[in-house]
C-alpha cells in the first residue's frame, strides 16, 4: 500500500468572505506500480489533491497516509517524502534554473544530501532516461525547445529516484508530436521503473491509451474511479462536468445512435475500425 | 483586393553573442506567397518551429520582412508612416492570455486600444460596449481580469482588438493555453466574428480540430508553404500530415483506416456526423 | 488563493467619498497631512480628528478597516512614542531603570503618536475609497505640469498600473515555482543567513527569466493595440471636477485656514 487518502478535505480562504472548498472528502487508495490517470477540469480540485500527495499542501481535515505511516505526523520527514513522491509541475519554466542541464538535474539528488559521485551518476541516468540527445546536456535548459525542457523537468525528479510519479499536465502547451512524444516517455518510464505514475491531465483522450485506472474530479470530489472503459460509459455525465469523452468513444455512440449495433467502448482507432468491420462482415 | 498579401516573404533570425557578432542565421519563413481575401477565415497549421507565428506577426507589422513584401489592405508595411494605419487594420491577439491584458478591468483592457487611436471618449465607450457583446462577456465588463478563466480572458483581449475596428484579425494560437472548454469558447467567438461581423480571420494553431471550418487552409513545415487547400483537400491527405507531425482529427484518421480497410468511403471526411452519414449511405440495410 | 488578493485596499462601496475625483482626495490627503503639521495644540487635533471623523463617516468604509492599516505600523508608533518618551531632556518626572521621563517627553511622545496615527487614517481613507487604477490616473493629471520640465509623467503612470496589474500574477507565480522547487527537495527556510540568500536563487532565476519574458509580451501586445505614448491618446474615463468636487475643495480650504488659525493665532491652545 503506498499511498492513501482518508477523507482529505482542503479550504482555502478560511475567516474571510470568499471560503472555497477546493478538496471535499477525497478518498483515494494509490498502491504500488498502478498508472493512474486523474482528470478533471481547470478548477476542479485535481492540482490541489496531487500537492497534497507529496505534503505540499496540509488538509483541513483528514489523512493522507504513505506506506501506513501519516505524513503529517511530527516526526515524519516530509522531505524524504517528496523524494518519494516526485511532483512535476505544469510548466517546465517554473523549476529550471541552472546554467546547464546537467546541473540542473542534480539540483534535486544534492538536496537529499548524496555526495557529488551518486548525484552526478543519478541525474545522467536521469536524463538517459528521458531521452535526451547527449550534445544538450551542456546546454543552458532555457535554449532547449518546450518539449525538450519538459524532458529536463521530469528528470529533475527522476533523478531523486521516487516510488511515485507525479506528472501536473505534462503535454500543456506541446504541439501534437511532443505530446505524443511526452506521453509515450511516460509509458515507458513506468513500464522500466515499474513505479506508480500519476498523470493529471483534463483531456481524456491523453489517457485512455495508457493508464489501468481514471480517477475524475468535479468540484472537489472524485466523481468516478474505476477503469477507463468503465468511466467513458458516463458519457453524458462527464460531458456535464465539461469532460469530453475520447473522441473515438464518442463517434461509436454516434454510430450507435444512428443505429448501427456496435459497442461503444473503443478507445483507440484500431478497436473503432475492428468494431465497424466487425459489423459489415 | 486582398486584405493581405505577401510576397516572396522571407526571415531570418540572427543569433549574436555577447558582443554582436553575428553568430547563426535561421531562416524562419522561407519564400512564403500568400494572399487573403476579405471575410476569408483562414487557417495557418504547423508544429511548433514551423514558422507559423513569424509568419503572422509580420501581418501586424510586428516584424519586418528580411526579403520580399508584406501588404495589409494595400499598405506595404515597410512603410513607416503607415505603421499605426496598418496596427489598426490587422489587430493581433495572442498566446498567452495573462500577458496581453493591459486594463485592471475588463471594459478598460478593451478601451486601450482606441484610447491610443485617439478615439472620443463618447465613441470608447459604444465601441468597448460593442465588442465586449460580439464576443459574450459584456456582463463581464467591471471584473479584474484575473477573476477570469483562460477562455474568458482571451474573449476580452479579442474584443480589445475588435474595438479598434480592423479589418483583419490575427490570432496567433490563442487556445494553445487553454483547457477544452476554453479552447471551444474561444473558437466559437472567432467564427460568429467571422459569420456574423464580416471580418477577415487568420487563424494559427496546431489544433486541427479547430480549422474544419476554415475556408482556406495554409500548412506550415520548415519556415515554408508545404500545403493549401480547403480544410477537406488538406485532410483527405492524412500520410502527408502524419509525415508534417501534425495531429490529424480521429473522425478522419479512423475514416482513413476504413478507406484503407477497403471501404468505399469518400476521402477527407472532417466530422463524426459526416462518417455517420457516409456510413449509413453505404450500407443502409446492413444496420 | 493568491490571485484573490487585492492590491492596495480599495473597500467596495458606494459613497461621496468613492464618487469624489481622485485628485481630490489626493490633494485633501496632502493637505490634511500638513495641517497636522500646522497645528501644534489640543484644540487643533481635536479639529483634525473631528474632520477625519466626518470624512470616515461619509466613506461608508467600517471604521475596523481604517484601523487594519494602523497594524502594519504598530510597531513604528510604538517605537516613536518610546523614543520621544524616554529620549527628549526637560523636567523629571519618573524614572524607569535609568531612563528618565520627562514632562516634556509625554508631551512630545503623545503628539507624535496622535500625529502618526491620524496621518495613516487618514491615507487609509484616500486607499480605501479610491480604486489603484483611479489614483494612477489622479496622479497622472495632477503631475502633467511637470511634463513641461521632461518630467515622464504618461509614462511613470502607465508603468505604475501595468505593475498593478502584474503584482498579483507574478505572486502567484512565485508560488507556483517554490512549490515546484520544494517538490525537488528545496528549503527556502532553513540554514544561516548566507545559506537562506543562497537558496534564493531557484526561486528567483526562473521568476525573474518569467518577467522579462512577460514584459516582452507585453510590449509586443501594447504595440499590436497602436500604442505609442501619451501624446494623441484619448481617456476612455477622463477625469473631469464635478460640483461635489469644488465644495469639497472649498471645504477643504477652509478646514486648512481653521487650522492655520488654530495653530499660529491661538497661542493660548497650547496643550499643558
Amino acid at each position: 500500500m503506498a499511498l492513501i487518502l482518508d477523507h482529505v478535505t482542503y479550504e482555502y480562504g478560511r475567516g474571510t468572505e470568499l471560503l472555497v472548498r477546493a478538496l471535499n472528502d477525497v478518498n483515494l487508495v494509490i498502491p504500488d506500480g498502478q498508472f493512474i490517470g486523474l482528470i478533471g477540469h481547470t478548477g476542479s480540485g485535481k492540482s490541489t489533491l496531487v500537492q497534497h500527495l507529496n505534503g505540499l499542501l496540509a488538509p483541513t481535515s483528514g489523512h493522507i497516509y504513505y506506506n501506513g505511516e501519516d505524513i503529517h505526523d511530527k516526526d515524519f520527514s516530509r522531505r524524504r517524502l517528496r523524494s518519494k513522491v516526485g511532483l512535476v509541475f505544469q510548466y517546465p519554466e517554473h523549476q529550471l534554473f541552472e546554467t546547464d542541464v546537467f546541473t540542473d538535474v542534480c539540483f534535486g539528488p544534492r538536496n537529499l544530501g548524496l555526495d557529488r559521485k551518486e548525484t552526478e551518476l543519478r541525474a545522467y541516468e536521469a536524463l538517459k532516461q528521458v531521452g535526451l540527445p547527449d550534445d544538450c546536456f551542456y546546454q543552458p535548459p532555457f535554449d532547449l525547445s518546450g518539449g525538450q525542457k519538459r524532458r529536463v523537468a521530469i528528470a529533475g525528479v527522476l533523478a531523486m529516484k521516487p516510488e511515485v510519479l507525479v506528472l501536473d499536465e505534462p503535454t500543456a502547451g506541446l504541439d501534437p508530436r511532443g505530446r505524443d512524444e511526452i506521453l509515450g516517455l511516460v509509458a515507458s518510464i513506468r513500464e522500466e521503473q515499474n513505479i506508480t505514475v500519476i498523470l493529471v491531465s483534463h483531456s481524456m483522450d491523453d489517457v485512455a491509451e495508457y493508464v489501468d485506472r481514471v480517477v475524475v474530479m468535479n468540484k472537489g470530489s472524485v466523481c468516478f474511479d474505476d477503469t477507463p472503459k468503465r468511466v467513458f460509459a458516463h458519457r453524458e455525465e462527464l460531458e456535464t462536468m465539461g469532460l469530453s469523452v475520447p473522441q473515438v468513444t464518442d463517434i461509436m455512440h454516434a454510430l450507435k445512435k444512428a443505429g448501427w449495433d456496435v459497442g461503444t467502448d473503443a478507445i483507440t482507432i484500431e478497436e473503432a475500425k475492428e468494431e465497424i468491420l466487425r459489423r459489415l462482415k | 483586393m486582398e486584405i493581405i498579401k505577401t510576397e516572396n516573404l522571407v526571415f531570418d533570425y540572427i543569433r549574436r553573442d555577447e558582443e554582436g557578432n553575428v553568430e547563426g542565421i535561421t531562416t524562419a519563413v522561407d519564400n512564403v506567397n500568400l494572399e487573403v481575401m476579405p471575410g476569408d477565415f483562414i487557417a495557418v497549421l504547423g508544429h511548433n518551429g514551423s514558422g507559423k507565428s513569424t509568419l503572422a506577426k509580420h501581418f501586424n507589422a510586428i516584424l519586418m520582412p528580411t526579403e520580399g513584401t508584406v501588404w495589409v489592405d494595400g499598405m506595404d508595411t515597410g512603410d513607416a508612416d503607415r505603421l499605426w494605419e496598418i496596427r489598426q487594420r490587422a489587430g493581433m491577439v495572442f498566446q498567452n492570455p495573462d500577458n496581453q491584458i493591459i486594463g485592471q478591468v475588463v471594459e478598460e483592457d478593451v478601451g486601450f486600444g482606441p484610447e491610443n487611436m485617439g478615439v472620443p471618449t463618447k465613441e470608447i465607450w459604444e465601441r468597448v460596449e460593442e465588442s465586449l457583446r460580439a464576443v459574450g462577456m459584456y456582463e463581464f465588463r467591471k471584473y479584474a481580469p484575473n477573476k477570469l478563466s483562460g477562455g474568458q480572458k482571451q474573449r476580452v483581449s479579442i474584443a480589445g482588438v475588435l474595438a479598434m475596428h480592423p479589418k483583419c484579425i490575427v490570432l496567433d494560437e490563442p487556445t494553445a493555453m487553454l483547457d477544452p472548454g476554453g479552447c471551444r469558447e474561444v473558437i466559437r467567438s472567432v467564427r460568429a466574428l467571422n459569420d456574423v461581423e464580416r471580418v477577415t480571420v487568420i487563424l494559427i494553431t496546431h489544433y486541427m480540430e479547430e480549422i474544419v471550418y476554415a475556408d482556406k487552409v495554409f500548412v506550415m513545415d520548415g519556415g515554408r508553404i508545404a500545403m493549401q487547400g480547403t480544410p477537406r483537400e488538406i485532410f483527405s491527405q492524412v500520410e502527408k500530415l502524419q509525415e508534417l507531425r501534425l495531429d490529424v482529427p480521429k473522425v478522419t484518421l479512423l475514416s482513413h483506416e476504413l478507406r484503407k480497410s477497403g471501404l468505399p468511403l469518400p476521402p477527407g471526411i472532417l466530422t463524426v456526423k459526416e462518417l455517420v452519414g457516409a456510413l449509413g449511405a453505404l450500407y443502409s440495410g446492413r444496420k | 488563493m493568491i490571485r484573490d488578493i487585492t492590491l492596495g485596499q480599495y473597500y467596495q462601496t458606494d459613497s461621496v467619498v468613492h464618487r469624489l475625483d481622485p485628485r481630490v482626495k489626493l490633494i485633501a490627503t496632502l493637505l490634511f497631512i500638513c495641517s497636522l503639521f500646522v497645528v501644534n495644540q489640543a484644540a487643533g487635533y481635536v479639529v483634525a480628528v473631528v474632520f477625519l471623523a466626518l470624512a470616515i463617516r461619509l466613506s461608508h468604509v467600517p471604521f475596523r478597516f481604517m484601523v487594519r492599516g494602523m497594524r502594519a505600523i504598530l510597531f513604528l508608533l510604538v517605537l516613536t512614542f518610546g523614543f520621544n518618551l524616554f529620549l527628549t531632556p526637560g523636567e523629571a518626572v519618573f524614572q524607569v531603570w535609568k531612563l528618565t521621563v520627562t514632562r516634556e517627553g509625554i508631551t512630545m511622545a503623545v503628539k507624535m503618536a496622535v500625529r502618526l496615527s491620524l496621518l495613516i487614517i487618514g491615507s487609509s481613507v484616500m486607499t480605501l475609497t479610491t480604486t489603484p487604477n483611479n489614483l494612477t490616473d489622479g496622479l497622472e493629471r495632477l503631475l502633467k505640469p511637470l511634463q513641461k520640465l521632461r518630467v515622464p509623467v504618461h509614462e511613470i503612470a502607465m508603468m505604475m498600473s501595468i505593475a498593478l496589474r502584474f503584482i498579483p500574477i507574478l505572486l502567484e507565480e512565485t508560488d507556483k515555482i517554490m512549490k515546484a522547487q520544494t517538490a525537488r527537495g528545496a528549503s527556502f527556510d532553513e540554514g544561516n543567513l548566507l545559506q537562506r540568500a543562497k537558496s534564493m536563487v531557484p526561486l528567483l532565476v526562473p521568476l525573474f527569466i518569467s518577467a522579462f519574458r512577460r514584459a516582452n509580451d507585453l510590449a509586443m501586445a501594447m504595440e499590436a493595440r497602436c500604442y505609442r505614448g501619451g501624446d494623441g491618446r484619448t481617456k476612455m474615463k477622463p477625469l473631469h471636477y464635478e460640483k461635489r468636487d469644488y465644495l469639497t475643495y472649498v471645504v477643504l480650504l477652509a478646514y486648512f485656514a481653521v487650522c492655520i488659525v488654530i495653530g499660529r493665532i491661538m497661542p493660548w491652545g497650547r496643550i499643558f
